[in-house]
């Protein structure tokens, strides 16, 4: 589904990305761990088409097209979806209207018809339901004074709504408290499929005892060091990233 | 000849060819209006010295030569109002096309109590001598070039008096039609409107061009709110893409009265609106709401002063602009608070989104407090569209047109929150929306 191969990139004129290799296929649950500025978020928005990133080499390739030739909402529209580390304030724009502009671009894409009005509202309200998430946050603009664990709970409300084919959660378990996050991995969980792949960043190994991984990568400056199952991040827990950096050193 | 009389001049054949429509109006009138022409003939149009004309420059007007508006017969059908005419309320109307009163376009029912209303032709062409004493406009634009102008040419308008305790049931639109003319022609609507003690009226101003038209429009609005009287107050301002336009509006407001404006600049090609309220009783409060969205290479000038001049007076102003294409902005907002009106509480806020790099703004608040124990602030904000939420909507599928035109709305939502009324914030969105980019018009906005 993304095959990402040798992919350098700069933001503001610093190499971030080095040479980074990725492969996930449908139904498989990726996570990305590393320390901090090892170019996790960077490659999450990149992928989603952020601007400010400049890609000096390498591909990414996605369901056989090139990703980074595609506008962020023509990503979106192909099935991509980014769960924000920090989500955008958006006054006067209303989440139930975001969500559903949101999703009739989808389908349109797609060829499908528009969803009625009713029919829509009933899923949305029956997934917020699933996500905890009051009603009354349909009519209030878009994260707009929300909590940070609602922000989170509201990226992955959206994500339910929208079905992505391929899920990069950026940090989604920063500044959740246990109860949060246990909604949020529910979410995530929810949406897990054979058709869907999911890539996860993240810093901390918590977030995995939620969810279990297929794979883990441990992402040192700018390239993937080690790649290996759950256990790997047991590792990274208890050892921390040094003996992977000296490991690929020698 | 200077370049400055040359200007004049065309006014001079014009003010002559209008006299001599004149000949059976009261002498007092004659006198009134030739006093008034004398006074802008030795004046002129303000220039750029004049620190209230400072980033508007009235050459633009002054290269156009207008007619006066003396021709009968303009009329329009019900058809092309239709789109600026509520209905999301019912509501009484007055029409005046090119400045003129059409009464058969009207909508006011012959009797409504507690209300007088008479276009101001009618009321010249009757009682007269009562009008006489309003007729002498009494603001600080006294002294000013367009006031006389509109002083000089005094022909149409309307005249509202509602009685003491009176709540009109619908509100009433006045509005002004500027259609195609050759050669254009100049209207100097002048409307004075008197509020009874406690009562309460909504008042739509509307200017609204025609494909085509090209005319200049300056109007004068005096409005009195004896003690306990409410208005709220819309000015929609939409004229068409080569339309002149000046406005002067001015409030006096006695104890315990309250006046609440909406001005919207949607339109017009040169627009230069100024706002007066003079808070004169205890109590006495004024809100001033402003929307501008200008695009391609319109001017759109927005000048407002409020007047604290007794104790407890309240004021509150917000004003926004959207500003795209080679558009110009100007906004002024001046704030007097007078010696002995303490406990003052004053507010205004400008925020502006510019659109593209040519689009400009100038905007600056003036204060002057001459009160211990007062609230006064003021703040003022210039910037673009946010980028981390344009990507933030397009990553969710919302193209980048879509994306700008909703972060654009939400601006202007700001605003209609504060229309209290359900049905006149439709109406008011409703004409919003017809000059942002939605996802059609959008492309002409970036």
């Amino acid at each position: 589904m993304l095959v990402i191969k040798n992919l350098h990139a700069k933001v503001e004129g610093r190499d971030i990305l080095k040479g980074l290799d990725l492969e996930v296929k449908a139904g498989e649950m990726h996570a990305i761990m590393g320390p901090n500025g090892s170019g996790k978020s960077t490659l999450a928005h990149i992928l989603a088409g952020r601007e400010g990133y400049e890609v000096t080499a390498g591909s990414v390739s996605y369901l056989g097209k090139d990703l980074l030739s595609m506008a962020p909402e023509e990503r979106a529209r192909a099935g991509v979806f980014l769960a924000f580390q920090y989500p955008v304030e958006i006054p006067g724009v209303n989440n139930v209207y975001l969500l559903k502009a949101a999703y009739n671009a989808i389908r349109k894409h797609r060829g499908e018809e528009e969803l009625d009005a009713m029919d829509f509202l009933a899923t949305v309200k029956a997934k917020m339901q699933f996500m905890e998430i009051d009603p009354s946050f349909l009519n209030r603009a878009v994260n707009e004074g929300f909590s940070g664990g609602e922000k989170k709970r509201n990226e992955i409300l959206q994500m339910l709504v929208l079905e992505p084919k391929l899920a990069l959660l950026d940090e989604t378990d920063s500044g959740l408290d246990i109860d949060a996050l246990k909604v949020v991995a529910k979410g995530i969980n929810r949406l897990r499929s054979p058709e869907r792949a999911m890539v996860m960043v993240t810093h901390y190994q918590r977030l995995l005892d939620y969810i279990e991984p297929d794979f883990v990568h441990v992402l040192v400056g700018g390239r993937i060091l080690k790649s290996g199952d759950k256990n790997l991040a047991l590792e990274l827990e208890r050892r921390g990233y040094d003996w992977v950096l000296a490991e690929a050193a020698a | 000849m200077n370049t400055a009389s040359e200007a004049l001049r065309p006014y001079a054949e014009s003010f002559k060819a209008f006299e001599s429509t004149r000949t059976s109006n009261a002498a007092w009138l004659s006198d009134l209006r030739r006093d008034a022409f004398a006074h802008f003939t030795s004046r002129g149009f303000p220039g750029e010295r004049d620190e209230d004309w400072k980033y508007t420059s009235t050459r633009p007007l002054e290269k156009r030569a207008f007619s006066p508006e003396t021709a009968t017969g303009a009329s329009v059908s019900a058809r092309v109002i239709a789109p600026i005419i509520p209905h999301e309320m019912p509501v009484h109307m007055l029409v005046f096309v090119n400045g003129r009163h059409i009464p058969a376009l009207g909508t006011v029912p012959s009797v409504i109590h507690g209300l007088h209303i008479s276009s101001l032709s009618q009321a010249l062409s009757q009682s007269t001598d009562e009008l006489q004493p309003y007729l002498i406009p009494e603001s600080i634009w006294a002294d000013d070039a367009f006031t006389a102008l509109n002083t000089a040419f005094l022909q149409d308008g309307v005249v509202i008096e509602i009685d003491t305790k009176t709540e009109l049931d619908r509100p009433l639109q006045l509005l002004f039609v500027s259609t195609q003319q050759t050669p254009s022609t100049a209207c100097h609507p002048r409307i004075l409107i008197k509020l009874g003690v406690d009562s309460q009226a909504t008042l739509i101003e509307t200017y609204y061009g025609l494909e085509g038209a090209a005319n200049f429009t300056n109007s004068f609005t005096q409005i009195a709110l004896a003690e306990g009287a409410q208005l709220e107050h819309l000015r929609l301002q939409c004229e068409s893409r080569e339309d002149f336009h000046v406005s002067r509006v001015h409030i006096d407001q006695q104890r315990d009265s309250s006046y609440l404006s909406h001005t919207l600049n949607l339109g017009g090609l040169w627009v230069r609106t100024d706002l007066h309220a003079r808070l004169a009783g205890p109590k006495a409060e004024a809100t001033f709401n402003g929307l501008y969205a200008i695009k391609g290479r319109q001017h759109v000038d927005n000048h407002t002063r409020i007047d604290h001049l007794a104790p407890d007076t309240r004021s509150d102003e917000l004003y926004r602009g959207i500003i795209s294409g080679h558009g110009r902005a100007v906004f002024n907002g001046k704030v007097v608070v007078a010696k002995h009106a303490v406990k003052t509480d004053a507010t205004q806020t400008n925020n502006n989104l510019l659109l593209s790099r040519t689009a400009e703004i100038d905007t600056k608040p003036e204060l002057e407090i001459y009160a211990d124990d007062v609230k006064c602030s003021h703040g003022a904000t210039i910037g673009q569209l946010d980028e981390q939420a344009l990507f933030y909507l397009r990553s969710r599928g919302i193209d980048l047109e879509t994306a700008r035109g909703l972060l654009i709305e939400a601006f202007t939502l700001k605003l209609l929150e504060r229309i209290p009324t359900q049905e006149l914030r439709a109406f008011v969105g409703r004409q919003i929306k017809t000059v942002l980019p939605g996802q059609s018009a959008v492309m002409e906005w970036t």
